[in-house]
């Protein structure tokens, strides 16, 4: 199948693919810091950038209106920040607010520019479901740029994050900055965000985040692995997602990668190697089946009486 | 000998409310001191204005006559247990090497030696046969064994925990402190937060009253008296007393 897709579909699928395995990285590493809605704010609050980079730029410059997105997903982050640190209202509500914000201030900029002449074929509607088939060479390039940093940040860095993510207070102890831990984490989150959100789209984008590593904890007990598996379970879904998206004309990639990747959650949450249900309840089953042959202890009594 | 720590005149926050006003003292070397007070007396906030991890508004904090920054990896830090998210997914083994990060240093692999290192913290917590067990696995007390054996993995001169005895059960109680009784034997400096008043003159030879500032700091015959208690927990202890007796 995929050797009669043209040159540039299989660029693209390839894309799809490294762009799926940084994500199930960065966002284990978000679901872990018990911050999967922050993917979701950041890759909403990206949207306004992407339109302000375009307006400015004049063309649809995929490098202006990546750093148009970063400028603003990072805004969004800072918000956030600001708006736990200095008023008391929490963190999840804080994020609802600059994702609702942010999305509501990025639809009405395309409107504008949508009705504006030329603008509504500037293909921008695609930066909300995601169309990975309009993506070039050049972005295709860019993508594993991003995935590779992602990649070795995530491997030279094993030992830092296990710790950061799992006890800050005792890292920070030991002289590990949360700070500066703390701003890697932001910066590739945005990273692979803005890159990602021309195939996924800004809705979806956060799915092909979380998705993956929720499904990977159903598999394995070592952090290690966790990440591995979201890894694989984000390349999964972006390819397979591209592949069928392919399939028709003018379908949305983001859609089908999210499906995909729901597939394999529901696998996982049944066949998990090591939470799954079936091997709970098989589990629960056999041990139930092992009191069953034991004779209940007022049996055992009973039946030394009789002998008697 | 010099002071293991000492602070001067040290005021800290949350928000509008004074936490901590104008706490001083010193710590010698060798001693097992118990930081003692009533909820909200800052017992928490002092430790982690200690550990640079709260802000303090003024004042003097010093670590062997240097500041935190310079003597980090000589301090051993037990946070609570609630601190953490016991589902993250790693074992005992893994948790305990962690105390070994600074010493293996940052970016790079840890080593079999590490691993030994590792293994004979936890053994020593009567953990070892908990190696490969899922931290979510544990019961509460094991799971501060896990936590001591880190910071005892460490093999720092001051340790610091945060409640080690809260909601543990009998065995553990007894590990832990034996465990401190010995690092003070060797000539370690070991401070506890503490909840437990009954216990304060078994476990502890110097005690730290706290309740906002210093009410009472020195041995425990000296400092931990009837009326300096009064001081420290107010009307709530009297009232306890005239209910039971």
């Amino acid at each position: 199948m995929i050797a009669t897709l043209s040159h540039n579909a299989q660029w693209v699928l390839l894309s799809t693919l490294i762009l799926g395995m940084a994500a199930g990285i960065v966002g284990s590493f978000a679901y872990w810091k018990r911050q999967s809605l922050m993917s979701d704010a950041l890759s909403h609050a990206a949207l306004p950038g992407v339109i302000v980079g375009f307006v400015l730029a004049g063309t649809k410059s995929l490098p202006i209106m990546i750093a148009g997105a970063a400028v603003s997903a990072l805004l969004g982050a800072l918000l956030i920040e600001w708006i736990r640190s200095s008023t008391r209202i929490k963190e999840d509500a804080a994020m609802g607010i600059v994702l609702s914000v942010f999305f509501g201030l990025g639809i009405m900029l395309l409107t504008f520019v949508n009705r504006s002449a030329g603008g509504s074929q500037s293909g921008l509607d695609s930066f909300i479901f995601g169309q990975a088939a309009s993506m070039v060479s050049s972005d295709v390039r860019l993508m594993t740029a991003t995935a590779a940093v992602v990649l070795l940040v995530a491997a030279l860095g094993y030992k830092e994050w296990k710790l950061f993510l799992f006890d800050p207070a005792y890292a920070a102890g030991l002289g590990l900055s949360g700070r500066l831990m703390n701003g890697i984490y932001l910066a590739l989150l945005v990273l692979v965000i803005v890159v990602g959100i021309q195939a996924v789209g800004v809705i979806l984008m956060a799915a092909l985040l979380i998705i993956p590593a929720v499904s990977a904890r159903y598999w394995t007990h070592s952090f290690k692995w966790t990440v591995a598996l979201s890894a694989v379970f984000g390349g999964g879904a972006g390819a397979a997602g591209t592949l069928l998206s392919a399939m028709g004309n003018g379908w949305p990639t983001g859609p089908f990668i999210v499906l995909v990747a729901s597939a394999t959650f529901v696998v996982s949450l049944f066949c998990g190697a090591s939470k799954g249900l079936l091997v709970l309840y098989l589990g629960q089953w056999s041990h139930r089946r092992r009191l069953s042959r034991q004779p209940a202890a007022g049996q055992i009594a009973a039946r030394e009486g009789a002998g008697q | 000998m010099a002071a293991v720590l000492q602070v001067t005149d040290v005021n800290a926050s949350y928000r509008k409310n004074a936490a901590l006003e104008r706490v001083a003292f010193e710590v010698r070397p060798g001693t097992l001191t118990a930081i003692v007070g009533p909820n909200g007396a800052g017992k928490s906030t002092l430790l982690k204005v200690l550990l640079d991890q709260h802000p303090r508004l003024s004042g003097d904090v010093s670590f062997f006559g240097e500041s935190f920054r310079k003597v980090k990896a000589r301090i051993g830090y037990v946070p609570q247990r609630g601190s953490v998210d016991w589902d993250f997914p790693t074992d005992a083994l893994d948790v305990v090497t962690m105390g070994l990060y600074g010493k293996i240093g940052w970016l790079r692999r840890p080593g079999r030696t590490h691993r030994e290192l590792a293994m004979r913290a936890l053994a020593e917590m009567g953990m070892a046969d908990y190696a490969g067990r899922q931290i979510s696995q544990l019961s509460g007390g094991q799971q501060q064994r896990v936590f001591l054996a880190r910071a005892l993995a460490q093999d720092a001169e001051l340790y610091m925990l945060d409640e080690p005895l809260a909601g543990v059960d009998a065995v553990t109680e007894r590990v832990i402190m034996d465990t401190l009784q010995r690092l003070k034997g060797e000539g370690k400096t070991v401070m506890v937060v503490h909840h437990d008043l009954q216990t304060v003159e078994d476990y502890f030879d110097r005690v730290l009253l706290l309740n906002r500032t210093v009410i009472a700091h020195g041995t425990t015959a000296d400092a931990f008296t009837r009326e300096n208690i009064y001081r420290a927990y107010g009307g709530v202890l009297r009232w306890l007393e005239e209910k039971s007796g």
